[in-house]
């Protein structure tokens, strides 16, 4: 029965490296950036709902309403005023600027809110569990952050499949010359990519920061675990990086079942095993 | 020339990095009229489409006049909404996009005209039937009809064409240029780039010859013969 539990423990959790995964993996996918700060800036979406939080008086979760738009424009003007400047034939400036990014947010945030770890207090519900039976209790915020994980995916699958923003996104990754040549330019249709990616980046922060204690540095770390599940996902599919997410969630949590300092090596394992033998990913571009 | 051009170029110049690519190209094109634009491999022929295009910086404004307004140096996505549209050299179609989500995303300007994917489908039938297969699994004659066709969704006032008989059958490109009459009675003007002689002194009112960047000849296609686009083109 521990077993049992500790597998969908690993589900829930895995639907969070699935949002990790699914902005990294637009961003890659519409404009071959590699965004080094992906981790950073989950975590500044989690300080922001920390200060949206205290100074309005509200729960995380409704905290999302100005969170989620909120990381979209900063998404929308780092791309017009930053990255944009960086992309290029060469994919070394643009991983330097995010990489540079990456310490700035990391030692701002230091300077604002020192090291200290912090936590987002849901209330109520984060206690609220529903029983399975045998034993087993499913936790409602867990679930609903799997829900959440779920429909966000599903949202973005539909729009770049149905959608004229979506066929944009696929166009200019296929060919940006061609695509300027269709009327789009292609300086906005990344400032939207990236837009749509911090406001998913956004959703991701604020659960983890439910979720865990977060502290400046714990960046990097998610932005490992967003690639990770990209790979084990498979590039350019966005139900693929979900099941890559929850995969690597499932490995973490049965690791931490066998020894608790077992949780991220056993992550860590599974991904190699899948570049050992699986390099393209387990679910590659599977479509709609 | 009695029509007031639709498109003029005023001696433009063009230039990637510091190579010169076109030196002081003079050429006017009125409404409904097609000129073709041959010349050797390297004569600069894609650069001058380009330019006009918008997807290479003239280096004036007064360099390119479309429709009376001064449009050198504007970017590629200002100059389709002006009416000027693009079928560029190798088709490049978006391989992630079907045949009809090519055809709708040259649609995106929403420029009023006749064209629309009913029309683009009545003008090349067989694409209606394949409108949901992947663009680039079609055949070359089917794909160069999806890149016409997704210029001709934008409405173009000028449809400019690089190479489309490039890397097609005979029959498949004698097909191909059988439509374009229809597209100029419309009064829409053109330009074509064509390496098979030809097929251009065929289909033209107009000639101009490149070589090394420059007009080296330029006669209605009537006057011309091929004895003196020869002698033009490989400058003997
Ligand atoms: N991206 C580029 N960078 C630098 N030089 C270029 C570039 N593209 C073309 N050129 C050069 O500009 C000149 C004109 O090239 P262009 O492609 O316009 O010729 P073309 O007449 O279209 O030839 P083709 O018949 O082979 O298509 C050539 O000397 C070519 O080497
Ligand atoms: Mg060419």
């Amino acid at each position: 029965m521990e077993w049992i539990n500790a597998i969908v423990q690993g589900v829930l959790l895995g639907g969070l490296y699935g949002l990790f995964a699914a902005g990294l993996s637009l961003i890659f996918g519409v404009m071959r950036l590699v965004n080094i700060a992906h981790g950073d800036l989950i975590v500044l979406a989690a300080y922001l709902a920390l200060v949206v939080t205290q100074a309005l008086g509200i729960g995380p979760l409704p905290s999302l309403l100005l969170v989620v738009p909120l990381m979209a424009v900063i998404g929308y003007g780092l791309q017009r005023l930053l990255l944009n400047r960086a992309l290029g034939d060469d994919l070394l400036p643009p991983l330097l600027v995010t990489f540079g990014l990456s310490v700035i947010i990391q030692n701002g945030l230091l300077e604002v809110f020192s090291a200290d770890s912090r936590r987002l207090q849901a209330g109520a519900i984060e206690t609220a569990a529903l029983p399975l039976g045998g034993g087993l209790a499913i936790g409602v915020l867990p679930l609903l952050q799997f829900g959440v994980a779920v429909a966000a995916i599903a949202g973005l699958q539909l729009l770049s499949w149905r959608t004229p923003l979506g066929r944009a996104f696929r166009a200019t990754a296929d060919d940006p010359e061609v695509a300027r040549l269709m009327g789009l330019d292609n300086r906005h249709v990344f400032a939207l990519a990236m837009a749509l990616s911090l406001a998913v980046v956004a959703l991701a922060g604020v659960f983890l920061a439910v979720r865990t204690n977060f502290d400046p540095a714990i960046g990097p770390a998610r932005l490992i675990f967003g690639f990770e599940a990209v790979i084990i996902g498979g590039l350019g599919s966005l139900w693929g990086t979900l099941a890559g997410g929850v995969l690597l969630g499932v490995a973490q949590s049965i690791g931490a079942q066998i020894d608790p300092g077992w949780q991220i090596l056993a992550g860590h394992l599974l991904f190699l095993l899948v570049l050992a033998v699986r390099p393209e990913g387990l679910f590659p571009r599977l479509r709609g | 020339m009695p029509e007031a051009p639709l498109l003029e170029l005023r001696a433009l110049d063009a230039f990637y990095g510091d190579f010169q690519a076109l030196f002081g190209i003079s050429m006017a094109v009125a409404p409904g009229q097609v000129a073709a634009v041959i010349g050797a491999n390297g004569a600069g022929k894609s650069t001058l489409l380009k330019t006009i295009a918008g997807l290479i910086a003239a280096p004036s404004r007064d360099a390119v006049v479309f429709g009376g307004e001064p449009i050198g140096g504007l970017p590629a996505h200002g100059v389709v909404g002006r009416g000027i549209a693009l079928v560029p050299e190798g088709r490049r179609l978006f391989s992630s996009l079907s045949v009809e989500e090519n055809l709708l995303i040259g649609g995106r300007t929403r420029r009023p005209g006749p064209w629309s994917l009913e029309a683009v489908y009545g003008f090349f039938p067989v694409l209606a039937e394949r409108r949901h297969t992947p663009a680039t699994a079609l055949s070359g004659g089917q794909q160069q009809m999806v890149a016409i066709g997704r210029a001709l969704m934008s409405n173009p006032r000028l449809l400019l064409c690089d190479e489309i008989s490039l890397g097609l059958a005979p029959v498949i490109v004698r097909d191909i240029y059988a439509r374009l009459p229809a597209l100029a009675a419309q009064g829409t003007a053109m330009v074509i780039v064509e390496q098979d002689v030809s097929q251009a002194l065929a289909a033209a009112d107009h000639v101009f010859c490149l070589r090394e960047g420059r007009v080296v000849l330029e006669d209605t296609a009537r006057a011309l013969t091929r004895e003196a686009v020869a002698a033009a083109y490989f400058g003997v």
